[in-house]
């Protein structure tokens, strides 16, 4: 079998006699789209912040490439190659795209001019444009401020942003929550191609036709437990709700 | 999979047109300044047009515009600086204190000293480093005690005048180095004013520290998204102390030339910097939300008050009206402002 890019083990987290999880597994492996699915509080969310370093485990072991791990905060987990891409989309509105894919991770001109901190914008741009071409986001200009695109083109600026620099795996919070039809097909789009580009990709989500159209594996929580993970192509979306709401996928139609 | 072909659309000419459709949206208050300068001009071409008021008007601006520089950084950081005016106050009281000190003139000496280029250098420093130190405390209360700006400022305004008051128990020191008011406040180089001069210098390195390099960006940056901002990995913090003490160390450089030009300090004649340069900066389209706003905007936003007096003074119109026409100067350009950015929501 291979090895899991990352692998959350027995991981439960407590708050005050609230178990938001428990005992839960979770897995990413190399090249896919993982989906996390699951009802309000089942435990997504607590989830997906222990694994983007913003909450720390009561209980289990975090391991990447096999090797256990721990994070402190959301930069270890982006030294460790993963980035989260929450609703908010921590964009800074007033720059332009190239300006925010680079954001803190500014390149310099070479030389004295670049120990002076001065910019290589012409080197920025074009490199933003070859990820955002790379990734098929189309933007009706590299140069206007963020704030003048639409919801969905921001959307995919964020997820493009995340990864460009994800090495191992981009996670997505609810990534269409707000976006219209066409919109929404974009970002799954986006999220295809990440995937063929080598990151992993976890997707969580509420819908559930589109985690099926997108998604290669589905994991599924109930009131902080893992219920199911079973691949894309075996389950349909009556499997997924009976699994979300009664935590038992695989009840065959007699 | 399946290479994509994807059909990205010509970024750089509908980047073009976009770049010259926001300079006109953008520039209408230049061009506000144009017509000005045009009508007083074509009105009063020998008087208004003169080598001699040109210069005046320069030197005018010159102190506003070292302290507008500084408010420009820290406006486009989301933030404001009440205590520009005060803290110009302060540094002017305590560099003049320091180089009579030195000069061994005794402290109700009026006129001037004769004291040499190293005590000069000496009291700018000591204004440089004094205007620095409140600048530094002013972001250190923004950034980590997470005070607002306007409470912190008005706050440090207070006091950086009262301890000039105390200092000088409320008079003026009204003895300063020859040198320094011959050279400096009325010198010139190549016939520019040496005011200009130092007012252009700090004009232009502003400019390319803000627009070229990574701190200019991050500057941007904080203001449009301090979260966005923290999360990439910006050292926000101390962005925002290096950008208040940088305005209060323009507060100090605007000291030593009130110093020079003035020959004397000037406690009472800053109550209202603060607001001008404020104004002058909004005037000059820099969003008061932060995030958004240019050098050269403010430069232009600099000018315009002082020209527009300028103009009512030679064409004999009673000055008070330059204070009415620039409140409602100022309030149309924030209306446009608010107008515009309608405008692209609904585009």
């Amino acid at each position: 079998m291979r090895q899991p890019l990352l692998e959350a083990r027995g991981i439960s987290r407590n708050f005050g006699h609230v178990q938001a999880l428990k005992d839960t597994d979770f897995r990413v492996m190399p090249n896919e789209v993982c989906a996390l699915i699951g009802d309000n509080g089942a435990g997504k969310s607590t989830l997906v912040k222990i694994l983007s370093g913003a909450g720390r485990p009561t209980g289990g072991e975090l391991l990447i490439d096999g090797r256990p791990i721990t994070f402190h905060s959301p930069l270890d987990a982006q030294a460790a190659g993963i980035a989260t891409v929450y609703q908010d989309l921590a964009l800074a509105p007033d720059l332009t795209p190239a300006e925010n894919l680079f954001l803190g991770r500014e390149i310099a001109m070479p030389g004295v001019l670049g120990a002076a901190g001065f910019l290589n914008r012409r080197k920025m741009r074009r490199l933003a444009q070859e990820q955002l071409e790379k990734l098929g986001v189309q933007l009706k200009s590299a140069r206007v401020a963020i704030d003048t695109l639409s919801g969905g083109q921001r959307q995919s600026v964020a997820i493009a942003r995340a990864a460009m620099w994800a090495e191992r795996i981009v996670i997505l919070d609810e990534p269409t929550a707000a976006l219209g039809v066409v919109q929404t097909q974009r970002v799954l789009d986006l999220v295809r191609r990440i995937r063929d580009n080598g990151t992993s990709v976890v997707l969580v989500s509420h819908n559930m036709p589109q985690v099926l159209e997108v998604a290669d594996r589905i994991e599924v929580l109930r009131l902080g437990e893992q219920v199911a993970d079973v691949s894309a192509d075996e389950v349909d979306v009556d499997d997924l709700v009976r699994a979300m709401t009664s935590g038992k996928p695989r009840e065959k139609a007699a | 999979m399946s290479r994509q072909s994807t059909n990205l659309v010509h970024q750089d000419r509908i980047g073009l047109e976009e770049r010259l459709l926001n300079v006109l949206a953008t520039g209408w208050i230049f061009l506000l300044l144009l017509v000005m300068v045009a009508a007083f001009y074509a009105l009063r071409p020998e008087q208004f047009g003169s080598v001699y008021n040109i210069q005046q008007l320069a030197i005018n601006s010159a102190i506003f515009m070292v302290l507008a520089v500084g408010q420009t950084y820290v406006i486009i950081t989301a933030g404001i600086d009440l205590s520009v005016g005060s803290v110009l106050v302060f540094a002017s009281v305590v560099s003049a204190k320091v180089m009579l000190f030195l000069s061994g003139a005794p402290g109700t000496t009026f006129g001037t000293t004769d004291a040499g280029w190293g005590i000069v250098a000496i009291g700018a420093l000591t204004a440089l480093a004094s205007g620095a130190a409140w600048g530094a405390l002013n972001g250190v209360l923004v950034a980590y005690a997470r005070i607002p700006a306007l409470i912190v400022t008005l706050g440090t305004m207070g006091m950086a005048l009262g301890f000039a008051q105390i200092i000088t128990g409320g008079v003026d020191v009204r003895a300063m180095p020859e040198r320094m008011v011959t050279h400096i406040g009325s010198g010139e180089l190549f016939g520019i004013p040496a005011l200009v001069l130092i007012a252009a210098a700090i004009v232009i390195v502003a400019g390319i520290v803000l627009h070229l390099t990574r701190f200019g960006l991050h500057v941007y940056a904080v203001g449009s998204n301090e979260e966005a901002s923290r999360r990439s990995g910006i050292g926000v913090h101390r962005r925002l102390v290096a950008v208040y003490t940088v305005c209060g160390m323009m507060a100090g450089l605007a000291a030593v030339m009130a110093n020079a030009r003035f020959g004397t300090t000037t406690i009472n004649g800053h109550v209202m910097a603060n607001l001008t340069t404020i104004s002058a900066v909004v005037l000059g389209g820099t969003s008061l939300f932060g995030g958004k706003g240019s050098v050269f905007g403010t430069v232009v936003g600099v000018f315009i008050p002082i020209i527009l007096l300028n103009g009512f003074v030679i064409m004999g119109i009673p000055p008070f009206w330059q204070t009415v026409a620039m409140g409602a100067v100022l309030i149309a350009a924030v209306w446009i402002d608010q107008l515009k950015r309608q405008l692209r929501n609904r585009g």
